[in-house]
């Protein structure tokens, strides 16, 4: 079974399955079809990973597929970049995003630049496995949300999943593209959507449709974003955890927006996004990162040099404050309802 | 808080002030050079352990200075690794042959025909002698001062010379600083500015030969001075946690840029016995000694082939010339250093080994030094036909926005649109070269 676009997995068989399941499965599946896949990275092997991605992997294929790495991401990142070089297809594990920077360099550097320094004589596919975000009292190690570091390099591609659905379908297409992709795993998700709405019982994926994912093979092509809602008052781009605070908040306030979750931040969907801003007027960014130089920045300004004579007011921008993820002020820092709404009130008065 | 439980403050008179050693140079410009402190061991006393031996049975070589040629010009010892005369004449020549390439492309440098070199001289030995011990199919991950390994290996000149013109024939597209080489049909890996990053790369290229059950192994390269570099101790830890068939090179040629081996360590301990710690094989070798190079690198590559796992290799040896054309070494150390240097030359010392055995003269000597001067000469004025640094015959435009990624996202194609627009402002007649591989 191989489906290419996720509308026509309508009809595929599938179950409710977290996206710690999604993603395991995205993993299985591409290392039963590629020979060349292996996963290494910290607690990934024996154990199953710390939040169990690689979950019976190693039983499956083997320790020479799946192994532990020693606690070195500037090795973890190195070594893959040389095996990608040799012709295999790394997907090494980051256990947290917070813990990716001894590696930057090599991704900066190394992989990003592998293609282009070389004319194409050496190329680095590799897919970049780490979770990341906020909302769990992670404190400053173990929430950060550091996705524009990557969309500033040149030669990287940057991809977030919001449902276990997209996550398994741009795993797979991640695995299989032949540039190097940073796959941005928002862990607040993994065992169920998150409204930001922290007080409140937690949610599985058993009754939300994205969790509901197609049983084999199928991708969801990079660099495609997905319409969660279509509507006419106000268009709002988000991705990850944020997709679902955003679609609370604004379905709690009765606002008929038009919700885009980017998928994949580079290379962006412009398309989708200029088509939206066009019909609604007006735009609302939301993430989870710091705000100055994030990623919002970057689409605030898209919008505005290319959908400037249709705004109607001007983009708006929800994001974390500019300090260090805090730990026991974790609401007050995180980009929540309230500061949602207030966004969208000033929105909707322009 | 003043009652916290923590021990009484003690009287702290009698102590003396701590004090932070920040490692000197021997010598400075100007200065008298004596050598005496090096410990020149002489050649052939070393022990030679099987290949498969125990880490820990290489720890007197990793202290010690594996030579096979001694003071009358003959191969001594048990490192000895016995090569034919036509063997010894090849390894000749590419030395001979790497030594004119940079004299000339130093000077090309000089006359603004590029616009950075970096020379090898008095270092010859290491490269030529690691591509002559390993396959052709071995990976080697280089620094930027192995380009003898790419002429011992074959690698036309004038794609050397198109390479460090940018011209419109340069493999790499004009993308690349000058002797930044990528040649992967020949086993050598895409030279990266940032140091010591490919130490990691080899040891998961061998990590992924040994996955797929290959025979092949790889080879990489830092300076003493990148020894330094976090990724040093990252490739080091894999390759000893996963046996990883490499073989790790430190050229320790005493200087990087304008810092002494004393900034890496040196001061401590040999850079050789860095690798006791990790349980890696350690050898240090005589780095103007090409036989001793050879004899080490053939021993780490039989161990690696093995599966008796990674080596690391401390080639002992002196950066004759500046660090680039950008460097002036004369501000830092003194000029009597090179010639007072107690290993001598790796060209002359092969050169007098080959003679005492008569098999070589120096009339030879003189014929082959004005042959492969002739022969790099030729390669250059061939390369200068496709252009040099800046004047015009470049490739494609557009080719600047290709393999960033596979395929060109919006956002490179609109910028690439708007490189080729200012181009026509500056110049109104000019129309954009089809690049081959969109025409």
């Amino acid at each position: 079974m191989i489906e290419e676009e996720p509308v026509s997995l309508a009809d595929a068989p599938a179950r409710a399955l977290n996206m710690i399941e999604a993603i395991n499965e995205a993993l299985d599946i591409t290392m039963a079809r590629d020979p060349d896949v292996v996963i290494l990275g910290e607690d990934v092997g024996y154990f199953g990973g710390v939040f169990r991605a690689t979950a019976g992997l190693q039983k499956k294929y083997g320790k020479h597929r799946v192994f532990d790495s020693p606690i070195n991401e500037c090795g973890i990142v190195g070594a893959a970049v040389g095996m990608a070089a040799y012709g295999l297809r790394p997907v090494p594990e980051i256990q947290f995003a917070d813990y990716i920077y001894p590696g930057l360099d090599q991704l900066v550097s190394e992989a990003a630049r592998m293609r282009y320094r070389s004319a194409g004589e050496f190329t680095a596919s590799m897919t970049i496995r780490s979770p990341f975000g906020g909302g769990i009292f992670g404190g400053q190690t173990h929430s950060q949300s550091p996705e524009a570091l990557f969309t500033h390099v040149a030669g990287l591609k940057t991809v977030i999943p919001s449902t276990p659905h997209d996550a398994k379908g741009l795993l797979i297409a991640a695995i299989e593209d032949n540039d190097p992709v940073i796959f941005f795993e928002p862990k607040r998700i993994y065992n169920g959507p998150f409204d930001g709405y922290y007080d409140n019982p937690s949610k599985t994926w058993k009754a939300h449709p994205g969790g509901q994912v197609p049983e084999g093979y199928y991708k969801i092509p990079l660099g495609k974003a997905r319409v969660v809602r279509e509507g006419s008052a106000m268009t709002v781009l988000a991705y990850g955890t944020m997709i679902h605070v955003a679609e609370a908040v604004l379905a709690q306030k009765g606002v008929d927006a038009e919700i885009i979750d980017l998928r994949t931040l580079v290379p962006l969907d412009i398309e989708t996004v200029q088509a939206s801003v066009e019909k609604t007027g007006k735009c609302l960014v939301i993430h989870e990162a710091t705000r100055t130089s994030g990623f919002g920045a970057e689409l605030s300004a898209l919008v505005q040099e290319r959908c400037f004579y249709h705004l109607e007011a001007p983009v708006e921008r929800v994001t974390g404050f500019d300090t260090p993820y805090p730990h026991s002020l974790e609401w007050a820092y995180f980009p929540g309802p309230v500061r949602i709404g207030e966004a969208v009130d000033r929105l909707l008065k322009d | 808080m003043a009652d916290s439980g923590s021990a009484p403050a003690r009287s702290r008179g009698n102590l003396p002030p701590l004090q932070l050693h920040v490692p000197e140079p021997r010598f400075r410009p100007g200065d008298q050079v004596d050598y005496s402190h090096i410990v020149v061991p002489p050649a052939g006393a070393q022990t030679r352990p099987d290949e498969t031996c125990d880490p820990i049975e290489t720890k007197p070589l990793c202290v010690d200075l594996i030579r096979v040629l001694d003071d009358e010009h003959r191969a001594v010892g048990p490192w000895d690794p016995k090569l034919d005369p036509e063997t010894l004449r090849r390894m000749l020549r590419s030395m001979a042959l790497t030594r004119a390439f940079d004299d000339r492309l130093y000077r090309s440098q000089r006359q603004g025909k590029t616009s950075f070199y970096m020379k090898s001289t008095g270092e010859e030995a290491i490269s030529i002698a690691t591509a002559f011990a390993l396959d052709r199919e071995d990976m080697v991950f280089p620094s930027y001062r192995q380009q003898g390994i790419l002429i011992a290996r074959g690698y036309p000149l004038v794609e050397m010379v198109n390479q460090i013109y940018s011209n419109r024939a340069d493999k790499l597209k004009g993308r690349q600083l000058p002797v930044m080489y990528s040649a992967r049909d020949y086993g050598f890996f895409t030279i990266s500015g940032n140091l010591a990053t490919q130490y990691p790369q080899a040891v998961g290229w061998a990590m992924a030969s040994a996955i797929k059950g290959d025979t092949r192994i790889a080879t990489a390269f830092v300076g003493e001075g990148s020894s330094a570099e976090g990724d040093f101790h990252a490739a080091m830890t894999f390759a000893a946690v996963y046996n990883a068939p490499v073989v790790l090179n430190i050229v320790n040629n005493q200087w990087a840029i304008s810092s002494f081996s004393g900034f890496a360590g040196a001061e401590r301990a040999t850079f050789a016995a860095r690798a006791e710690g990790y349980g890696i094989a350690g050898l240090r070798v005589d780095g103007n000694d090409i036989l001793a190079v050879y004899a080490a690198m053939q021993w780490a590559a039989d161990r690696a082939r093995a599966n008796g796992g990674p080596t690391l290799i401390e080639h002992f040896t002196y950066r004759a010339e500046g660090h680039s054309t950008s460097d002036d070494p004369s501000a830092y150390r003194s000029v009597q250093e090179r010639e007072e240097w107690p290993l001598g030359d790796p060209i002359t010392r092969l050169m007098r080994h080959l003679i005492a055995l008569g098999e070589w003269s120096e009339d030879q000597h003189a014929a082959m030094d004005r042959e492969v001067a002739e022969e790099v000469k030729a390669a250059t004025k061939q390369a200068e036909k496709n252009g040099i640094l800046g004047h015009g015959m470049h490739h494609p435009f557009h080719t600047m926005f290709e393999d960033v990624f596979e395929e060109l996202p919006w956002h490179l194609e609109e910028q690439a649109d708007q490189a080729i627009r200012e181009r026509r402002t500056k110049f109104p007649d000019w129309k954009p070269e089809v690049p081959e591989s969109r025409s």
